[in-house]
């Protein structure tokens, strides 16, 4: 039997793979929203739905960033109240391990596997930094270096509260000196699925120690094949067989009636996810300074980037570009060479489009990345609330199926089941 | 002119469907709100979870978890109640709890024990913080203009800036305005040092009589709604007075001190919704004493007034100015 595919709906979110102007663009707050895309997804047989988590709002040159969509809901009121619509579906969302309590937040996990009858998942993140530090008591107290220790405490932490099955606890590490009684029994998964995204070396071995799940950045299929095998060969120190950690790129996709149609829209929902103001403030976050008095038609900045790593120009999203200079130099080169503008070059950098194609060619190289072993799924980002999985759950799921790569119905009650793990 | 009938659960159960159940029964009896009761260390889920978790699923009743200002971050507990309010479409409301238990201090590590003065002067500020995080986005905010390439009218988000003796938070929220504006708070009020202290929307008191209610509506502020609680059933010792017979007395005595005392409703402290709503409410109906609303949000059904946008009232004086 050839390997499974896992596949998750990630509600589109707070940047600009988002297309808040297309006229079919939906509500990103009312709970109507949430309902349809959960349910798309359910009735497409997903694994699970995902959403990410807001604690500040982003800013750029010191304002609050207007161009992409802002605000959302609280993850873990969302993803229970999902759970009075949905079935089989599982909820998994990110909670920042810097920014919640263990007792807390195991609480609610495991209120959520309680109240979704076994279908929480947590994509623990951490963040450090003041910047969001101002919207909470403690404000930034968390040095860098300690963001993996503060993370692999926290999830060591939350373990012992849930297999405590609601009765006592002493837990004293670096971050945490706490006990009592838990106070909620033992949830149908045992404890919620966890998910993590971390990249570097030290976030590949948290997840090669604790988590079920990888959210990964790795799209290109060489890379996502080397980290792949990377991160599976970790897992025998800890005692893991391989398919205990699954691994799943957040992707996209455009389906059209032929190839070059599908190229077509591609192109087309790439200029709405990049109107020139969005070029503009795209590039100011390589540059790292005020570039708003370029016109996004016209050539790159002939300046340097700005290299001060502790006041970048955008707060309230990780560093994305380790050498500066050396991108704005590959950038310039790539302009130069095909003339493009700031507009169209940040259309080809900034893409983030993999699979495109008729529903046919899309099925074929998902199942290609699954069985070649670069990856064990795939988290869906589409680019419109709500209906923007309509046409994959319509067109591509039953491909799959044909294929025998994808469920024709949910096997298990708990979503540690259906992603076929213990 | 109706009373207002709201019922407390203290359930600790984990199925969905004991809960789905109880404030179903109380949305079709046109309960006013549902209280559910929490702390931490308790056996029992997050109140504000099975709220959420019932919210689809109701269509009427004010949905009132318990949480508590002492633990948990204020940005999240704004952030929770906002997110209750857009999925419950306008029924979102907040009992503030302080906790002086060292106990529940232990589970979270962070506090040591303070004085309960000390506490509900805290909640006070939280409270003030949730609801400057409420009103930190206009409802008008969200423009999506495609000529500039806005989503959101930036002078239309608030930074609240508080600083306080015991947290500062900057903002604004990351929930856009729910649809209450300002969902309901309500406070469990024994005395002065709760009404006097925090600004909540909704008190409950506990009288022991017709005569002690009245005292007690006497002595908080007239714009706040009053519920007295009653213990139905009294098998648990009990802070509020209990009741122990057939449902046409508790009729009895419900007109009775609604009619002495002025308060605005009773909130029935209940382990199962069903002795209240299967004969109680219709009787009082009968009676002409309890109407339900045909209203749709928490705030209107209490008769609470439009909640003003602190920060777009600002905005308006300045472009006058």
């Amino acid at each position: 039997m050839p390997k499974q595919i896992i596949l998750a709906a990630h509600f589109p979110g707070v940047n600009n793979t988002t297309v808040w102007s297309d006229p079919r663009a939906g509500s990103q707050i009312d709970f109507g929203s949430f309902e349809y895309l959960a349910k798309t997804a359910e009735r497409g047989l997903f694994d699970f739905f995902f959403l990410a988590e807001g604690l500040r709002l982003r800013e750029q040159r010191g304002l609050i960033h207007d161009l992409d969509v802002v605000g959302r809901p609280d993850t873990i009121t969302v993803l229970t109240a999902l759970a009075a619509v949905t079935e089989h579906l599982g909820l998994a969302g990110t909670l920042n391990a810097t920014w919640h309590e263990p007792y807390e937040l195991a609480r609610q996990l495991a209120t959520l596997d309680h109240l979704s009858g076994g279908r929480a998942a947590w994509n623990v993140v951490t963040s450090p930094g003041a910047f969001f530090g101002e919207n909470f008591r403690r404000g930034g107290f968390l040095d860098h270096a300690d963001r993996y220790v503060r993370a692999e405490e926290f999830i060591a932490t939350a373990r012992t509260l849930w297999d405590t099955d609601g009765g006592e606890f002493a837990i004293r590490n670096s971050q945490f000196d706490i006990r009592g009684r838990f106070g909620v029994p033992r949830s149908p998964q045992g404890r919620p699925v966890i998910l993590q995204a971390g990249d570097s070396d030290g976030g590949r071995e948290l997840a090669a120690k604790h988590s079920d799940a990888i959210f990964s950045r790795h799209h290109q299929i060489d890379d996502a094949r080397r980290f792949y095998r990377d991160v599976k060969d970790r897992l025998a120190k800890y005692g893991r067989a391989e398919d205990s950690l699954k691994i799943i790129p957040g992707v996209s996709y455009v389906l059209g009636d032929s190839d070059a149609d599908a190229q077509e829209k591609a192109h087309h929902i790439r200029r709405q996810q990049v109107s020139p103001q969005t070029a503009i403030l795209l590039l100011e976050q390589l540059w790292n300074t005020d570039l708003s008095g370029y016109d996004a038609e016209g050539p790159l900045p002939d300046i340097d980037p700005v290299l001060d790593e502790d006041d970048t120009i955008i707060k309230g999203r990780a560093g994305m570009y380790p050498d500066r200079l050396a991108t704005a130099a590959e950038w310039r080169a790539r302009a130069e060479a095909k003339s493009l503008s700031i507009r169209d070059l940040i259309i080809e950098v900034t893409g983030r489009q993999n699979f495109i194609g008729t529903p046919a060619r899309v099925a074929e190289q998902l199942d290609e990345y699954v069985q070649t072993d670069a990856c064990d799924g795939f988290i869906l980002v589409s680019h419109l609330t709500p209906a923007g999985l309509d046409d994959f759950v319509e067109q591509v799921v039953p491909l799959l199926q044909d294929r025998g790569v994808f469920r024709t119905e949910y096997a298990a009650g708990t979503l540690r089941g259906n992603l076929g793990l213990s | 002119m109706t009373l207002h009938l709201a019922v407390a659960l203290a359930g600790d159960s984990f199925a969905a469907g004991d809960w789905i159940d109880q404030v179903r029964r109380a949305d079709e009896a046109g309960l006013d709100l549902v209280t559910f009761d929490d702390t931490f260390g308790r056996r029992g889920p997050d109140a504000v979870q099975v709220a959420a978790r019932v919210a689809p699923l109701t269509r009427h009743v004010g949905l009132v978890p318990v949480a508590t200002t002492t633990h948990t971050e204020p940005f999240h507990l704004s952030t929770a109640l906002a997110t209750l309010d857009w999925v419950s479409r306008g029924r979102a409301g907040w009992q503030v709890r302080v906790s002086t238990d060292p106990a529940e201090a232990a589970l979270l590590g962070r506090r040591g024990p303070l004085a309960a003065d000390e506490l509900i002067a805290e909640a006070g500020d939280v409270i003030e913080v949730v609801r400057r995080l409420w009103d930190s986005w206009e409802d008008d905010a969200i423009i999506k203009d495609v000529a500039t390439g806005r989503y959101i009218d930036r002078a239309k988000l608030h930074y609240i800036d508080f600083e306080g003796p015991h947290f500062t938070v900057k903002g604004p929220s990351i929930v856009p305005r729910p649809p209450q504006g300002r969902p309901v708070v309500a406070a469990l009020a024994h005395g002065p040092r709760v009404w006097d202290s925090l600004d909540a929307d909704v008190f409950f008191v506990t009288p022991a009589d017709a005569d002690d209610a009245a005292r007690k509506v006497r002595a908080i502020a007239p714009e706040k709604k009053v519920f007295a609680d009653i213990t139905v059933g009294g098998h648990v010792p009990a802070d509020a007075a209990t009741f122990d017979g057939t449902p046409a007395q508790l009729a009895d005595l419900i007109q009775n001190w609604w009619t002495v005392s002025g308060v605005d409703g009773f909130r029935l402290r209940v382990t199962d919704v069903a002795d209240v709503t299967d004969v109680l409410v219709p009787e009082l109906r009968r009676r002409g004493l309890f109407q339900p609303s045909e209203h749709t949000t928490l705030r209107e059904r209490l008769g609470l007034p439009v909640a003003v946008n602190r920060y777009a009232a600002r905005s308006e004086e300045a472009s006058v100015a």
